[in-house]
């Protein structure tokens, strides 16, 4: 074990992929230097320019090439260097990426994984600090995973690399320099295993990316009021592993769902969706959703704080599903403003 | 490099197959046997045959909207177009792809796209694994004039001359987008004028010669095969039907059978052929009712092709892992 960052695992996974296998190739704005968070740092020397490609600010057509190169043998990974950019390679990405391998009746496959990142915080303003990840999950064909430390980003990117459908890894800036303990060569992750991160009898949290650490620190205030949460990261969006988030809730009878994503029209929909037909007769509760309000991400830093779903409001929300039917006289505190 | 006799024959077949199964396409329409929006190639014959047939199968192409000329010309079964048009199992997508989207991935068909532009940058990305694997193959995109003022194209052409690739450009210049004239997309008339500040060579032909469209690709091919960069070869051509059939036309002036005839791709190749002696008249015939016949078997073969399984639309979202 030695102590490591998200950004480190993601490098050393990149570069332990591109000498295991040389159809490995990563492009994008800026890869060779290293990009803006030093994901990439390294590669071009050791790999060559030629394998860690620089490319212009053309998101569509990188993604393009991307798709041509996976389609003839490559296995691309593309970075685009902020989520928000996406929508200049959706075409791409939906009508061309993910429909290859259906529309050619199987005959092609499209081995790509695009990387990019996302998540508020930084006050870098609204078009640079969305969480468009529920878009890329209404498209099938693609793959959405959604890594939320060192170890899963490392464990699910060799897989996404192996994988011979497009992956969208979904990265999360805030957890960028976060230091965790990382063994030498982290174990490969299943796309569409969830994991168990706190086991607990009364409610389920499932929790995204950042927001699952978040949920961990939420469930130790709830520990303190004899509540026990049950916390889950789902690290794949699509395919989705209900089964282990439907067991839960059967047991729990109770479900919080948090991203940082707007809630509304957020994946988190989905999965409280799925989660109420898989366990209707077991709820004791509505399933609560948190998330991001229904505004553009501000940058004025009060306001950017006030923005960014975080513990507080899912340890508010988990309090809603335990008390639902309880009178407001009787209900525990809740910590800061509550749900945003 | 001149047109041979041999060629010329070759040429005048694979053209023949082509207008013979547009023509079957358009009366099936009519009756609905064939599906979704159809874009037919009459008119473009040449173009399509003059650059595919000098192709490897290893040489990847890619179409777009308007593919079927281009899929037969690079060797993909008519009967398996003929079937994917039907939605049938036999079909070179197994009834999944359609008109817009003929693959065959033995054939280095990687494909036509139905998002004019879409299949430039992954034309790009193909000739980039041809360039990277360190052979000699080469990769093409067909594309209208149209997709000249997407952004996929410009994107795309910078990559190409910044990354020296080995990819063609094939524009079809017919002078209209859709519906509307090029001179209301741009003031540019010439393609070949977009890409010259990129420094790569371009040549503009009639494409309605289908032998100048063979020569002048000879050439283009010879340059990006030996690593000289990318290519962009302009066609003028002519597109004999609507955007897509059932299309009412209004936006154009009925066309002069005059114009048409100083066009028309095949019927001029066959009068070079006949006055350069290489064919008499009933050879020529016989290549017309040989490709009229492959074309009925294709239809014969299609009707007869059962429906796909409805379980595979599940099955095919994704590759197994």
């Amino acid at each position: 074990m030695s102590e490591t960052t998200f950004v480190t695992a993601v490098n050393q996974t990149l570069a332990r992929a591109m000498r295991e296998d040389e159809r490995v190739i990563v492009l994008g704005e800026d890869v060779a230097e290293g990009g803006p968070y030093t994901v990439t740092a390294g590669l071009a020397e050791e790999f060559g320019v030629g394998r860690v490609r620089n490319t212009p600010i053309s998101e569509g057509a990188v993604c393009g090439v991307a798709i041509g190169a996976a389609q003839s043998g490559l296995r691309p990974v593309v970075e685009i260097m902020f989520i928000d950019f996406i929508t200049l390679a959706l075409d791409q990405l939906a009508n061309q990426a993910a429909k290859a391998h259906f529309m050619s009746g199987g005959q092609l496959t499209v081995p790509l994984v695009l990387r990019t990142q996302g998540g508020a915080g930084e006050r870098s303003g609204a078009q640079h600090s969305q969480s468009l990840e529920a878009w890329l999950t209404h498209i099938p064909g693609l793959k959405v995973v959604m890594p939320g430390c060192a170890a899963d980003a490392a464990g699910l990117l060799m897989t996404a690399i192996a994988d011979p459908n497009p992956v969208v890894f979904v990265e999360n800036k805030a957890l960028y320099f976060r230091r965790e303990e990382l063994t030498e060569d982290p174990p490969p992750v299943a796309i569409g295993e969830a994991r168990v991160l706190r086991e607990g009898t009364d409610l389920t949290i499932v929790a995204t990316s950042r927001l699952r650490h978040e949920a961990l620190r939420a469930a130790e205030w709830l520990a303190e009021d004899g509540i026990e949460a049950e916390v889950i990261d789902p690290r794949a969006l699509v395919p989705l592993d209900l089964e282990t988030l439907a067991g839960s809730v059967r047991r729990t009878g109770r479900a919080v769902v948090a991203h940082e994503a707007v809630t509304a029209g957020g994946f988190g929909a989905e999965i409280a969706a799925r989660i109420g037909e898989a366990t209707f007769e077991c709820l004791e509760a509505p399933i609560q959703r948190v998330g991001a309000p229904f505004t553009p991400v501000p940058v004025s830093p009060p306001l950017e704080d006030a923005y960014r779903p975080g513990a507080e409001q899912i340890h508010s929300a988990a309090l809603d599903a335990v008390e639902w039917d309880k009178p407001a006289g009787v209900r525990y505190a809740r910590r800061g403003d509550g749900p945003a | 490099m001149a047109l041979s006799r041999e060629v010329a024959l070759d040429l005048l077949q694979t053209m023949w197959r082509i207008r013979a199964f547009e023509e079957r396409v358009a009366v099936l329409k009519r009756s609905l046997q064939v599906h979704g929006l159809i874009h037919l190639s009459i008119g473009g014959e040449g173009v399509a045959a003059g650059v595919c047939r000098q192709l490897r199968s290893d040489d990847v192409v890619y179409s777009g909207h308007r593919a079927h000329g281009h899929a037969i010309a690079k060797g993909v079964s008519m009967n398996a177009v003929m079937a994917e048009l039907m939605g049938k199992a036999d079909g070179c997508c197994q009834g999944f792809g359609g008109s817009m989207h003929l693959v065959d991935r033995d054939q280095g068909f990687l494909g036509a796209t139905g998002v004019v532009g879409g299949n430039l940058p992954m034309a790009l990305g193909s000739a980039l694994t041809a360039e990277l694997g360190g052979g000699d193959e080469i990769a093409v995109v067909f594309f209208g004039d149209g997709a000249v003022q997407s952004g996929h194209f410009h994107e795309t052409v910078n990559l190409a001359a910044l990354w020296q690739a080995p990819l063609i450009f094939v524009c079809e210049n017919n002078g209209v987008a859709e519906f509307t004239p090029r001179s209301a997309h741009t003031v540019v008339e010439r393609v070949s004028d977009v890409v010259a500040p990129y420094g790569f060579e371009s040549e503009t032909v009639d494409g309605g010669d289908a032998a100048s469209v063979w020569e002048t690709f000879a050439g283009a091919l010879t340059a990006a095969r030996a690593g000289r960069g990318p290519v962009l070869l302009e066609c003028l051509t002519h597109r004999r039907r609507g955007h897509y059939e059932g299309d009412a036309q209004a936006y154009r002036e009925a066309l002069e059978e005059e114009q048409w005839q100083a066009h028309d791709p095949l019927a001029r190749l066959e009068r070079r052929a006949l006055d350069e002696g290489w064919l008499d008249e009933s050879a020529a015939k016989a290549i017309a009712d040989h490709a009229g016949a492959q074309v009925e078997e294709a239809v014969a073969f299609a009707r007869a092709s059962p429906l796909p399984d409805p379980k595979l639309a599940a099955e095919l979202v994704y590759a197994p892992a």
